[in-house]
């Protein structure tokens, strides 16, 4: 009984706030587009019964998607967008979150600030940010040409190169964080044995603090790539309009096309492709509180 | 806390929720209004003016097809308020309440009929012309003195467009503007309908995509007015909005407006009650203050679009009135024209179209 309790409560958090919606999404996506309010038919009333309503549902919408190029070169271009910008953030944020672990101890609480630092000021406001570093006009440009490096501004936002940026700067710190706390925990013992029994520095590198921290590396790569996968923002932003990623698909649907339908059909297979991820995401989490224990 | 302490409160919080109670919600396109005119509305009636913005009609248009969008006053453009007349999205106006009504322009109504019978829905806030926008002294470095920037062809001819390129060139992110804009320059009808015509467009927009910095909707007034860019698509109040910009800063950028000589989209702006509106009421005074002939004048001699309302011009300042890009002359009125709303299985294609222009998929 008690152990119900315990677990009901985050039971019924995922059916109100994960499930409900879903099902209501998965719905949509079997209606018509038309032009009422809502914009799709047919409306769900409990006088025609249940039977009626589903008969009125069908799959048009998710065959629409299989037979236009854009959607599957859309999720393609997102995949590879996201699962580029996972490496460099990892890049990235390795050596920072190596930095910060091998820090004093003293220094570590002000090193870890200074990563959470940046979501004191709202995301949006960052990006702007960027816009104005990375414009034609902007500080990067014109520190590069005060300082002789370039004659010409670089042409840097609205390309993919943007994008990039905008995406390594958001998510980093969700990249350092495990890392970090991995790495925190290591240790520095084995380190030291691995050189006493002829390791070189880099060597014990690779053999030990990189199979060691593995399961910060995955969980800050799921934590990275996941909400790449449908960003909409940055790539909306900083992004030009060849940037081709999902999210912007999706937006264009609801909101140029009015076709909730086929929008609502878009956002369901979305999911489907993030189930894989979240899963391994899931059991490399499970795994390591296996481990833990 | 005794009891009566606490009812007290509750009675105070009550009676100071029922003061503030009256609130009238509106939402307009972005820099298109006087702010004082916003205070001097809050002053004269004493309702709580909440004022939204946004920058393109179809984040409106799914606002209102969503329902409970909680505004009492939104702004769509002319075929956008005609969908969604159709789809059940507006009030009719009480015109009872609307004593300023007589201040409106004939020329203008009689337009603005054919998207909304009678003006039945709506009243007319600005209307203005589709047009290029160009940063003087850049556009004549990169191709010369004698540039064609009154036509369609500065950015339409890909000759052009390659040498404009790497200055910056802007369109708008709004393929109903841009294809009767694409249509006009190789001498089809702007307004067609027929997917067959339409899609004519498409190779004019493609040989120039590469030389497309950016589709964006509102970017372009400050990308003008900093000096990032050349050249932009855009509607003719923003560009001229980026003008003052520039010379207010005094950075040198000279931006100068043309409406096309092949012809350009006027388009006009209506303001709108939606049909589930909290305050409906409140939705009626603020449409009757904005057709008070000196409030009209006030909000078109601040943003730099014409208005439709005949009673205000007098009070026009002569850099509003007396500019042709403003106010156009009435060879270039001749030359403008209007567009309707495409069909569902059309708007499909010109959407599909416009992604595969945008993107190259």
């Amino acid at each position: 009984m008690r152990r119900f309790f315990l677990i009901a409560p985050p039971f019924a958090w995922l059916l109100l706030l994960f499930l409900v919606p879903f099902v209501i999404v998965v719905k949509i996506s079997l209606s018509d587009a038309a032009l009422a309010i809502p914009p799709y038919v047919p409306k769900f009333s409990w006088a025609e019964g249940i039977g009626t309503y589903f008969s009125q549902l069908d799959f048009e919408n998710f065959t629409f998607l299989t037979e236009d190029d854009l959607y599957w070169k859309a999720y393609l271009s997102s995949l590879k967008i996201a699962t580029v910008s996972t490496i460099l953030t990892l890049l990235v944020g390795y050596p920072m979150a190596y930095g910060m672990a091998r820090a004093s101890s003293e220094w570590r609480p002000t090193l870890m600030m200074l990563v959470i630092l940046p979501f004191w000021t709202s995301f949006l406001i960052r990006v702007y940010a960027w816009m104005g570093i990375l414009s034609n006009e902007g500080f990067l440009n014109q520190f590069l040409l005060w300082t002789g490096i370039i004659d010409t501004p670089l042409i840097i936002l609205n390309t993919n190169t943007a994008v990039y940026i905008g995406i390594v700067y958001t998510y980093l710190p969700f990249m350092i964080l495990p890392i970090y706390s991995a790495l925190e925990r290591l240790d520095g013992s084995l380190i030291e044995a691995a050189e006493d029994l002829g390791c070189s520095r880099l060597t014990a590198f690779w053999l030990v603090t990189i199979p060691l921290s593995k399961t910060g590396i995955i969980a800050g790569c799921f934590l990275v790539f996941i909400p790449t996968l449908g960003e909409f923002v940055i790539p909306s932003l900083l992004g030009g309009s060849n940037s081709l990623m999902i999210g912007k698909v999706l937006w264009e649907e609801f909101f140029s096309n009015r076709d909730w339908p086929v929008a609502s059909a878009v956002a369901v297979i979305l999911l489907l492709i993030l189930i894989i991820p979240i899963v391994l995401f899931q059991r490399n989490q499970q795994k390591q509180q296996e481990a833990e224990q | 806390m005794t009891l009566k302490t606490m009812t007290l409160t509750a009675i105070v919080a009550l009676s100071s929720a029922a003061a503030t109670a009256e609130e009238v919600r509106v939402y307009n396109w972005s820099d298109y209004i006087d702010e004082e005119l916003l205070t001097k509305f809050e002053a004269e009636t004493g309702i709580k003016l909440i004022y939204d913005v946004f920058d393109s009609n179809e984040v409106l248009e799914t606002k209102m097809l969503a329902g409970g969008s909680g505004y009492d006053v939104v702004v769509p453009s002319g075929t956008f308020l005609q969908r969604q007349i159709i789809a059940g999205a507006f009030q009719p106006l009480d015109m009872a309440k609307l004593s300023n009504s007589e201040n409106m322009w004939d020329v203008i109504e009689k337009r603005t009929a054919q998207y909304d019978p009678d003006n039945a829905h709506s009243i007319n806030y600005m209307w203005g012309t589709t047009g290029i926008g160009i940063n003087t002294a850049k556009v004549a470095e990169a191709l010369g003195d004698d540039a064609p920037v009154g036509s369609l062809s500065l950015v339409f001819d890909p000759a052009n467009m390659e040498k404009l390129a790497n200055c910056g060139v802007h369109f708008l992110d709004a393929p109903s503007e841009i294809i009767p804009a694409a249509l006009a320059y190789i001498g089809e009808d702007p307004d067609s309908q027929d997917p067959d015509v339409i899609a004519k467009a498409e190779p004019v927009l493609s040989a120039i995509r590469p030389y497309v910095q950016k589709f964006h909707s509102s970017e372009y007034i400050n990308a003008l007015a900093n000096g990032d860019i050349c050249v932009a698509i855009g509607w003719s109040g923003d560009i001229l909005q980026a003008r003052d910009r520039a010379a207010e800063a005094d950075n040198g950028v000279e931006i100068a407006y043309n409406a096309p000589s092949e012809g350009a989209l006027m388009w006009f702006d209506q303001m709108a009650i939606p049909v589930d509106a909290p305050n409906p009421e409140a939705a009626h005074k603020f449409l009757n203050f904005i057709m008070d002939a000196g409030n009209m004048a006030a909000a078109s001699n601040y943003v730099y679009y014409a208005n439709g309302n005949k009673a205000s011009q007098p009070m026009l300042e002569e850099d509003v009135i007396g500019d042709p890009a403003i106010y156009p002359d009435e060879a270039t009125l001749q030359n403008l024209y209007t567009t309707r709303p495409y069909p569902v299985k059309v708007q499909r294609k010109v959407t599909r179209m416009w992604t595969k222009i945008k993107s190259g998929i």
